[in-house]
């Protein structure tokens, strides 16, 4: 069974290149351009893990993490958080939220891949392909 | 605008200099008979040492420093 | 060969010269086209400090002590090292308080005391008069040098003729005349010259050029230079031990004493202070004097004593006086020109020190002494007089006829006697009194008043006893006995020997018991007592003036009733009311306020006025002037001055102190507010810097993210690259367009942005608009309407910033539109007063919510783009700024679902509003 992984970016060109990462690592990719989405298809169908955005229309990242963690099902689920705002209050609020991990926009492909793998405790991921 | 800071220092210590230059007891060891160039030496002495203290503050004024 | 009226001419057709420069000087300043703003003028100025005793007498000096005249340089030499923080602080302070002498400058560090303002006059009144008379004297006696050369070679022993017939005694009163025309031209809160200061470079510089031209001749015209010139003179033996007789001709002490006396009276002679302090125009100028004016000093000195060697090796020794020497030794080769030279030489260095010297002096006698004595006297009413700027210029002048008077007359009195030889050094020893309290008040908040009285009065006294009057009894104008078995017969009080002290020479002993009692009191009364508010208050703002940026500003709190109109009239008695009404404007448009009617009498207001009265009548008068205004009472003035007396200093300090409380409560809720407003500021800028950083980061990932992609990825199928390599292009392009429009927003926000107005059809920038954008809009399938009437009026404004506005309107519209049957209509409708502007899309709509926000910087309807090109979030934001500048209105009107109807108006020319717009 693949790692399937949720992308929540509202940024079109940003979302297919994370997309076209995780696919090429091997994992099933669904996405989300909004909050409601996400949620959306979180529960339909449980992530292992959710790359989240912070600024997103409606619904922000924050609030789309807390809801997340509130629902038991996804309970095993890795959240990262995406932002490009970089504030260190911006960390605390969503690791305080129960985000995994951050990461700053812009950011180097590899360091993202490195991170998801620890994230996923796959500290030994085989190169990409 | 003028910073009262490093250049005003090394001013006040050119200062000093010149004062330990200008007076007694290293104005005497230039005293005496000693010729330079047909000059006599404390004269000579006063004046380089006068011309040097010159150029040290207009170094010190006209450098831009960073 | 040279004849009286030849020398004559030459002199008055000189002092012609220095008229016209003046003249020059002031028309070019009253034109804003300043001649002496720069530092170069600035120390030829500073020169002003070589008077005809430098060019006469250190040759004379020379003759008689080997190199014993160069620590009179040397002193101010080292003094300029220091002047980074002492000279950079008096300009300062003086600027700010508008000091314009150096007893006001003192009076005003010691709580604006009159009567410390009016002991420093006196001292230096004393103190400079004989020295202004040893210039005349040099005058007069190289006339006579000139004139008699070759019969009376021992010169400078001019027997005294009646006055009528002294040709001194008519540059004296040609002197009179510059000065009071140059130097009271007008009453001016700032109390520059800028004529004046151009005449006194200009003279700087002739000295400079006579005398190196003398020395150049003496060393190589005489003589085969200095190798010949000091071997010749080691042959013959009285010269020989002349140059070797010690390292400091002789003296250590005295070589000390002289170099710190000199140090002293580069800042403290009241003429260096007009000319360093009082005349500066900029404090910038001060670096550069720092080591140009050294090294004027140096040039003037390379020839002093190869000049006195030349002349006691060419005259006959005790033949001729070696003071003479620069210009007999031209004389006696014949060289007429270059006597003449040095000659005009000689009257520079003269001219110039008496007219800065009479300038500032006859400054601290108006406003330091007769003003606050004029004042206080009731019956003269001079408080209730409605123009006292006429009387104020006729005291100037009455003082500087005085001045000149007293100079010459204690020149036609003294003649040859000792009094007026030794006067040099007489003179920096009294102005030496003022350090101490000069020195001590710059960087020592604990001085006080009484202490700077006490030390300074005692310091005097001794001088005038150790000094002055011994010089008098030298020419016996006193008892001789005086000087030899001290004052009543008493051996301990023999006044160059005091206390039985000896072994020094008469300026160290005097500069060493001078200051002993002087600093020794001023600390010791200063520590005896706590300083009063004032001197507190006073003694802050002049030591740590280089940590008060603002000038003025906050320094003092102010509590109390009065009309700007009664302050102007106030001013305008001081200065004239034509002058002070300008000064008023001025003040008004540096507060960016339209007009004199829509000020307040503030305390900042109150300040400025105070400050501009001390330019006429000296700081501590200002201050009760102002009092008596801003209570309205009339009693205000003597209650004020019962004060400065002290009579009544309890009342005083429970009023200060009462002040001072409420002083602090209104700082305290400035400063509260302030702070609010700081922190608001901050927050806005945070916010804008963070969303900033957002829109920038964006495209930023996205190009690093595929440019990684493609670097790890050589194999990917090229229809992949190709789409990849284009979102890099055109994020890269998103990010140039928001970089552009973040800087064009912050210029047009802080008004750096340039406009080019000019007369607009709106219909022709609405066509060019449309069909820039007419392939967009056919690509995407929208239709274009316009209705765009005949004969509309025409608009002023720049063409291009217009233009973009409409662009954005448009091109926004084009992205409001997702249905297949979309529609743009863009309208102009003339109204009475503006043209205006709509485009209407049939698109989603901006919901209620939304529409406040658009025009907001980085706000964008973030669903309605979804899956569009996204704009940078600042189009609309510059769009409603162009149009706000143009005083018109940028908005929106919107149904979500049916659409959205941008508008904005322009005014027309001949509207109200167009009308004071322009």
């Amino acid at each position: 069974m693949p790692v399937h992984a949720l992308i929540v970016e509202d940024e079109e060109s940003i979302l297919l290149s994370l997309e076209f990462l995780l696919t090429q690592e091997g994992y099933s990719v669904a996405t989300a351009q909004d909050g409601a989405a996400a949620l959306k298809a979180a529960s339909a169908r449980i992530p292992d893990l959710v790359l989240l955005d912070v600024m997103l229309p409606h619904i922000d990242g924050f609030e789309v993490c807390r809801r997340m963690r509130a629902n038991p099902a996804l309970r095993n689920t890795r959240i990262m958080m995406v932002t490009a705002r970089g504030r260190e209050t911006e960390v605390e609020l969503g690791m305080a939220l129960g985000a995994d991990d951050f990461l700053t926009k812009p950011f180097s492909t590899r360091e993202l891949m490195g991170k998801i793998r620890i994230l996923l405790g796959k500290t030994t991921g085989s190169p990409p392909a | 605008m003028i910073r009262p800071t490093l250049k005003g220092q090394r001013l006040v210590a050119l200062f000093l200099l010149g004062w330990l230059m200008f007076n007694y007891p290293l104005l005497s060891l230039f005293a005496g008979n000693a010729r330079l160039w047909g000059i006599p030496l404390v004269y000579v002495y006063l004046f380089l040492a006068w011309a040097v203290l010159i150029g040290a503050m207009a170094l010190i004024i006209e450098r831009r420093d960073h | 060969m040279l004849t009286g009226a030849l020398i004559v001419v030459i002199s008055f057709a000189y002092v012609g010269l220095l008229f016209a420069i003046a003249y020059y000087g002031d028309k070019r300043a009253d034109s804003g086209r300043s001649i002496i703003a720069n530092p170069y003028i600035y120390t030829l100025s500073l020169a002003v400090y070589c008077t005809s005793w430098t060019f006469y007498g250190s040759v004379g000096r020379a003759a008689t002590t080997g190199i014993g005249f160069l620590p009179i340089y040397l002193g101010p030499t080292l003094m300029a090292a220091l002047w980074w923080y002492v000279l950079l602080k008096m300009v300062r302070i003086s600027k700010a308080h508008r000091i314009t002498s150096i007893a006001d400058f003192i009076g005003s560090r010691y709580g604006k005391s009159h009567l410390l303002g009016g002991l420093v006059t006196i001292i230096a009144v004393l103190g400079i008069v004989p020295y202004i008379a040893l210039q005349l004297k040099a005058i007069s006696a190289s006339f006579t040098t000139i004139l008699q050369y070759p019969n009376t070679l021992v010169s400078f022993t001019s027997e005294t003729m009646p006055f009528v017939q002294d040709n001194t005694f008519y540059v004296a009163m040609l002197l009179a005349a510059f000065t009071i025309l140059f130097g009271t031209r007008h009453l001016d809160a700032t109390e520059r010259h800028e004529g004046l200061v151009a005449a006194i470079a200009f003279e700087s510089v002739v000295k400079l050029v006579a005398f190196i031209a003398v020395g150049l001749f003496v060393t190589f015209g005489m003589f085969d230079g200095f190798d010949d010139l000091f071997s010749k003179a080691a042959a013959v033996p009285e010269l020989n031990a002349l140059l070797v007789q010690g390292g400091a001709g002789g003296n250590y002490t005295t070589w000390a004493s002289l170099t710190v006396l000199s140090m002293l009276a580069i800042i403290l002679l009241p003429r260096q202070f007009q000319v360093a302090v009082v005349e500066n125009v900029n404090e910038r100028h001060l670096n550069k004097a720092i080591w140009l004016f050294p090294l004027y000093l140096f040039a003037i000195n390379i020839f002093v004593l190869p000049i006195a060697l030349g002349g006691m090796m060419h005259f006959p020794a005790g033949t001729v006086d070696a003071d003479t020497f620069v210009l007999t030794l031209p004389l006696s080769e014949q060289k007429t020109w270059l006597a003449l030279l040095a000659f005009v030489g000689g009257l520079s260095a003269s001219t110039g020190m008496v007219i800065v010297e009479t300038i500032a002096l006859s400054t601290m006698v108006c406003n330091d002494l007769v003003m606050p004595i004029l004042l206080r006297w009731k019956f003269l009413g001079l408080t209730e007089r409605a123009d006292l700027s006429n009387l104020l210029l006729a005291i100037r002048r009455s003082a500087i006829v005085l001045v000149l008077a007293l100079g010459y007359g204690y020149f036609y009195l003294a003649g040859e006697a000792y009094a007026l030889v030794s006067i040099g050094l007489i003179s920096f020893s009294a102005v030496a009194q003022f350090a101490p309290a000069m020195l001590g008040g710059l960087f020592w908040k604990g001085g006080t008043r009484l202490g700077a009285l006490y030390g300074l009065s005692a310091g005097f006294l001794v001088w005038l006893y150790s000094l002055l009057l011994p010089s008098f009894a030298k020419s016996g104008w006193l008892p001789i006995t005086f000087l030899t078995e001290g004052i009543f017969g008493i051996d301990l009080l023999k006044p160059q020997q005091l206390l039985g002290l000896q072994g020094m020479d008469e300026i160290t002993h005097c500069l060493f018991w001078s200051m002993i009692v002087n600093v020794g009191l001023y600390v010791s009364v200063s520590l005896w007592r706590r300083p009063t508010a004032a001197e507190h208050s006073q003694a802050n703002l002049f030591v740590d003036v280089l940590r008060h940026v603002a000038a003025g500003s906050g320094s003092r709190f102010w509590r109390g009733s009065a009309t700007v109109a009664d302050l102007q009239t106030l001013l305008g008695r001081f200065i004239g009311p034509e002058r002070a009404s300008e000064s008023f404007a001025a003040y008004a448009r540096s507060q960016g306020i339209n007009g004199v009617e829509q000020l307040t009498a503030n305390a900042v207001l109150v300040h400025y006025v105070e400050s501009q009265i001390a330019g006429s009548i000296g700081s501590a008068s200002a201050r009760d002037m102002v009092a008596s205004v801003v209570v309205e009472e009339p009693l205000a003035l003597e209650e004020v001055m019962t004060i400065i007396d002290e009579a009544s200093q309890a009342l005083a300090y429970s009023r200060q102190l009462e002040q001072k409380s409420r002083e602090l409560e209104a700082a305290t809720n400035e400063l509260r507010s302030a702070n609010q407003r700081l922190q608001e500021l901050d927050r806005l800028k945070d916010d804008f810097i963070s969303t900033v950083t957002h829109e920038l980061r964006t495209p930023l990932t996205s190009i690093r993210a595929f440019s990684e992609i493609l670097g790890d990825n050589p194999q990917l199928e090229s229809d992949q690259r190709t789409k990849f390599l284009g979102i890099i292009t055109r994020e890269s392009e998103r990010l140039t367009r928001l970089i552009n429009q973040v800087l064009d927003l912050a210029k047009i926000e802080s008004g750096a942005a340039e406009w080019h107005p000019s007369a607009l059809d709106m219909r022709e920038v609405i066509e060019d608009a449309t069909t820039a954008l007419s392939q967009i809009y056919k690509g995407r399938g929208i239709q274009l309407t316009t209705d765009l009437p005949d004969g509309l009026p025409v608009v002023y404004a720049d063409r291009d910033r217009i233009f973009q506005v409409v662009l954005n309107l448009l091109s926004n519209a084009a992205n409001f539109c997702d249905k297949p049957e979309s529609k743009v209509h863009v309208s102009v409708i003339e109204e009475d007063t503006a043209l205006r502007i709509e485009i209407s899309d049939n698109g989603i709509g901006i919901s209620a919510a939304d529409q406040n926000i658009i025009f907001e910087k980085f706000r964008q309807v973030s669903d309605a783009m979804a899956g569009k090109p996204k704009g940078s979030g600042l189009g609309l934001a510059i769009s409603r700024e162009i149009v706000q500048h143009y005083k018109g209105r940028l908005w929106v009107v919107s149904t979500p679902g049916l659409g959205s109807t941008f508008a904005f108006t322009l005014p027309l020319p001949r509207s109200k509003l167009a009308f004071l717009a322009a």
